[in-house]
Order: C-alpha cells, then structure tokens, then sequence
C-alpha cells in the first residue's frame, strides 16, 4: 500500500510557502482554520491572516474587497459552505467581476464521514462550475493539491478547489506536473476510458485493474480541472466506444454531466456515470462509499455496461 | 497640496488642503446647486429608461454629493488613482445617483446617463464595475458592500495607505444578515478607515420599514455592534460635513452616519410615496418633476 497523506495539509503548507514569497498573497478563514489547515499560514503570517468567525457570507465578500485592491485572496472553509451556503456572495462578488479570489473547500463529498449529510458537499461541483469565468479543480492527491494551489495563486481569476478530508493514497511522484485544463493519462486501454476526479481516481486505477484480469482493457483518465475541461481528451477517449465517468458528487452538474455535454456534442458514445443519487448519511469513509456505490466495483459494473451498449 | 485634477469645488481658502476639503464657506451654494443638477438628471434618466429606481436615488443625493465634491480625494480622470479615497454602493438600486454624481465630477459624460438600462450601455440597471468608471464593486444583490468595504479597508491598512472607504447603504438593506456580520467583523478588525452612511430614508419596497421589518432601535444596534454613531440630516451639507470630518478623527473603531433622509426627497409626489421606490416618472410626472426642481 502506497504512502497516505493528507491533501489539506498539502494546502496549508502550500500557502504558507506562498505567502512567504509573495506579500500579495492574504488568506481568509470562517472559524475553521485547524480542519482546512490555513492555521500554518496564520500562525507565520498573522497580519495577512483574517479569521471571519462563523460568517462564510461575510468572509467572501472580504476576500473580493481584498482582491480588488489587489491582493491574492485565499478563502477556506468547508465544501458544503462555499459555495452552499454563499452561493450568491460568489456570484456578485466573485464570478461577475471575474475577481481574483480562491476558494479552497475542504471536506468535500460523503467522506467527511460521521458528521453526516449536513456536512456532506455534493453539490458544490454543480454550483461553482455554473458560474461564468471559475477554474474548478479537483485534486487527486496531496501532490497534485501542491501544485494546483500553486497554479491558482499565480493565475489571474476565480479559483474554486475542492479537497477531501480523509488522507488518500499518492497517485503520483514528485516528478509530476500538474497543467491547468489537461487531463492527465493514468493508463492506456481501448476498450472503455474511465474519467475520474478526486478519491475516485485511485478506485478507477484498481477497477481498470480488476477489469484487465476479465479481458478488458480500461484506459484511466484523471480530470483534475473541471472546468475549463479537457475537451479534446473526452473526444479521444470517446474513441474507446465508451465512457464511464466516477465522482465524488451528485450524477447532476458534476464531473458525469460535464464530460457527457462534451462527448453529445463532438463524439456521442454509451455513457454511465458512478455518482451519487442522493444525500447520504453518518458512517467512516470506506462505509459510505461501499453504500452509496462509490467504488473499483461499482465502476468495474458501469464499465460493463457501456460496453455492452456499444 | 492636492493636484489640480483632483475633484474639489474651488474654494477661497487654499491654506492647507486639510481646509480645502472641509471649508464650509463659499462653495455650499455650489454644492446646492450640484444636488440640484444631480436630481433633475436622476429623474430625467429613468425617466428615459422607463424603469429604475428614482426614490432611493434622490434620497441619497446630498450624501453623494458631499463626499464627491467634499471629502472624497478622488480623481475622476484616473478611477484607478491607488490612492483615492474608495466609495461602494452597496445599495446598488441608486446607481442612477451614483452615475448621475460620477457624470457631474467628470467620470462620463453627462448625455451618457440617458443611455442608462439600454442594451450596450455601459450604465447597467444596478452597478456594474466592469463597465462603468468609478464604480468600484457590482451590487444589486444587497447586504454584501458593507462586507466588501471591509475588505478595501483591510488591503488599505496591510499596504499602509491613507485612503479611507466610505459604503452607502440602504435602512431596508439592513434587514440583510450579512451587514450585520460585517458590522461585527468591522469592529472586530478596528477598521477605523472605513465609514458606511445608511440612508435611513425609512422606506422599503412593502412600505415602512416599521411596518415590514422594525430596525429600531437602529442606532443602538450599530453601538452595540462596536461602531461610533454619527446621526444628521442626511438633506444638510453643513450636518454632513461635519459627520465626515468628526468620522476622520474616530481611532479604533469604525463610523456609522445614520443619515436621516425622505425618500424621493425634491420631487413633492414622489417624497415619501413607495410606489417610485422602483417606478421610473412617466411624462407628465418627469415635466412636474423638473419644473419642482428648475
């Protein structure tokens, strides 16, 4: 088993590093500092630190005060709150002027775990890529985390990126670059290309697997932006004959519906999607993705049947 | 010294530019008859755009023109000047004020304002920072400019520069929960650059606001909140003026100006009528209007 580490604390190191080199760079938090680990940051960079206390509304009309006085704003709190609960907040302060602040949502999806559905972020994804002008990343592993942080910071705009709580398996090595927009190639195949975004793409890598061993070959594709998506890599893996889409997020509006328009529109191909249909409730991590049909099985009977709907 | 293309009424005392600003000699005749200029152009724009919100707008003039041609350190040739003083609408239902100051001072030109909630125009029906110069942040949806004021302030203290944020809202606006965090976090963070004026004009879209959401005791709620309260005649120069010169002196803390102020105010059948809170004049009313205000 590969190492297991934390992608939010990959975030608050990340941001501690770049505060540290540039003074632009002003980091907002709602009371949760210590779970979406910006605490690193205020702990060395007080001045620049701004805890809004249990005020998320307030917190993101501040950090687009902040922006547009030029200033890098990174705003944290958890996934269900920005955007849920500051959905129009975004939209004004953020999207409309294409304002450059970043919105780093942490405990994103059901495995948030045993605080249950009130603190479950599943549909975030279809909030945030609805606003004109949001580059929206969803991270794999700590390493890609790094490295999306890193590109936010130092590309002009609206940022929303989503991380898990739980601590996942590396993907990938130090030697890996993470590009805005790219899909990235985690195996070749030709009979199905399976597209995933966060926890879901190491149960893709273990269904692709799985499936290898009954004679089919999966190719795994990790879209790490959401949006602007990778267009010309859902139109060659439609090449395949057929897609099979796994996140984190409700079937509608997320990663499934985005790579869905893409293929209707250049290339139609049988599609299924492993998602959730719902909201889901208290339970560990591995529990609920069991029970709410997140996992390499899950995604290994959804590759079976697009392929036999070719 | 100020530079020549800073916007100020010309004054007889140049002493200091610390007179210039706050002289309260010669130019408030002028600044009477700029209030004037501002009105007749609010109710003839909407008038022409057959729609907008004219009520709100007029009460808010004398605020507006006060800080445009009084306090604010501005340059209407260089909305982006680093240094200006910053002014957010957070009732960005006056844009048609706002626009109609912004053309006085020079921003646009004032034939532009007819252009006002046209398609291609760049006066769009609520703010719009993205097309329009010297409009610092897009409103409309209320509650959020108190938040965004707070925001400006804080990036002005973390870059050690003097400007201070003054955020209009509306007394209706405040039954929005969000001014009320940003009024905590305003104190919280000792923002003392940052001044919000309500234009208490005491009307809402459903009537009174005692009767659709009591605010009172409305002073009271800012002090509570941590803010020094400043109450005046929101129709009175020399009230207001003063309100901002005693704000400047206020350490530690944030300002409210509770400005007291009639909807509608120098249209007599529009003062106090909530029917033009979003009802433009049609073209009897706009000829009524104009001649109240020649």
């Amino acid at each position: 088993m590969a190492q297991e580490v934390s992608l939010r604390e990959a975030y608050g190191q990340t941001l501690l590093e770049l505060g540290l080199e540039n003074p632009d760079i002003v980091v907002l938090d709602a009371d949760l500092s210590r779970s979406t680990m910006t605490h690193f940051f205020a702990q060395k960079l007080p001045e620049r630190f701004f805890d809004c206390g249990v005020a998320e509304q307030n917190m993101i009309s501040i950090a687009a005060g902040l922006a547009a006085s030029g200033k890098i704003a990174f705003a944290s709190t958890f996934a269900v709150f920005a955007p849920g609960r500051c959905f129009d907040q975004i939209r004004m302060s953020i999207a409309q002027p294409q304002s450059n602040v970043k919105i780093v949502a942490t405990h994103g999806g059901i495995t948030v775990g045993e605080d249950g559905s009130s603190h479950q972020s599943v549909e975030d994804l279809a909030l945030i890529c609805s606003l004109p002008g949001f580059t929206v990343i969803v991270p794999a592993d700590a390493i890609e985390t790094a490295q999306a942080v890193e590109a936010a910071a130092a590309s002009y705009g609206p940022f929303y990126i989503r991380l898990c709580r739980p601590k996942s398996r590396l993907i990938y090595d130090q030697d890996y670059r993470f590009r805005l927009g790219r899909a990235v190639t985690l195996r070749q195949g030709k009979d199905a290309a399976i597209i995933a975004i966060g926890l879901m793409v190491k149960e893709a890598l273990e269904a692709a697997q799985n499936l290898k061993q009954e004679g089919i070959d999966c190719r795994v594709l990790n879209m790490p932006t959401l949006k602007p998506i990778d267009e010309a890599a859902i139109i060659d893996a439609a090449e395949t004959g057929a897609i099979v889409t796994a996140e984190e997020h409700l079937e509608h509006g997320g990663l499934g519906s985005l790579v869905a328009q893409v293929a209707a529109r250049h290339r139609p191909v049988p599609m299924e999607m492993v998602a959730l249909h719902g909201y889901a409730k208290s339970g560990k991590p591995d529990e609920l993705l069991v029970r709410y049909g997140l996992t390499a099985g899950d995604i290994e009977k959804a590759v079976k049947s697009a392929i036999k709907r070719k | 010294m100020s530079s020549p293309e800073e916007c100020r009424l010309p004054s007889t005392s140049a002493d200091s530019a610390e007179a210039e600003v706050f002289s309260l000699s010669a130019p408030a005749a002028e600044l009477k008859n700029t209030a004037k200029k501002i009105r007749r152009n609010i109710v003839t724009m909407t008038n022409r755009a057959g729609s907008g919100h004219p009520g709100g707008s007029l009460s808010a003039v004398e605020i507006l023109t006060t800080l445009y041609f009084r306090v604010m350190h501005h340059k209407p040739l260089d909305p982006h000047w680093p240094e200006r003083d910053r002014f957010i609408l957070s009732k960005g239902h006056a844009a048609p004020a706002l626009y109609a100051t912004l053309a006085e001072c020079g921003y646009l030109p004032v034939a532009e304002l007819l252009t006002l909630r046209q398609m291609d125009s760049y006066l769009q029906g609520h703010t719009d920072c993205t097309t329009t110069p010297g409009v610092e942040m897009s409103a409309g949806a209320l509650g959020q400019g108190l938040s965004f004021a707070l925001g400006v302030a804080l990036a002005g203290r973390l870059d050690r520069q003097d400007y201070r944020v003054y955020a209009l809202l509306g007394d209706g606006e405040c039954d929005e929960g969000q001014v009320w965090e940003a009024a905590m976090a305003s104190a919280h963070f000792k923002a003392d650059n940052l001044v919000a004026i309500v234009d208490n004009n005491g009307q809402q879209i459903d009537g009174w606001n005692r009767d659709v959401m009591n605010l009172e005791p409305f002073p009271a709620k800012w002090q509570a909140f941590g803010w020094r309260v400043i109450e005046v005649d929101g129709h009175s120069f020399p009230q207001l003026t003063q309100a901002f010169k005693q704000a400047r002196g206020v350490k530690g803390q944030p300002t409210v100006i509770i400005a007291h102020t009639v909807k509608g105010k120098g249209v007599s059948f529009m003062e106090n009528n909530p029917d033009f809170h979003g009802a433009a004049p049609n073209d009897i009313e706009v000829k009524l209007a104009l001649k109240e205000l020649e």
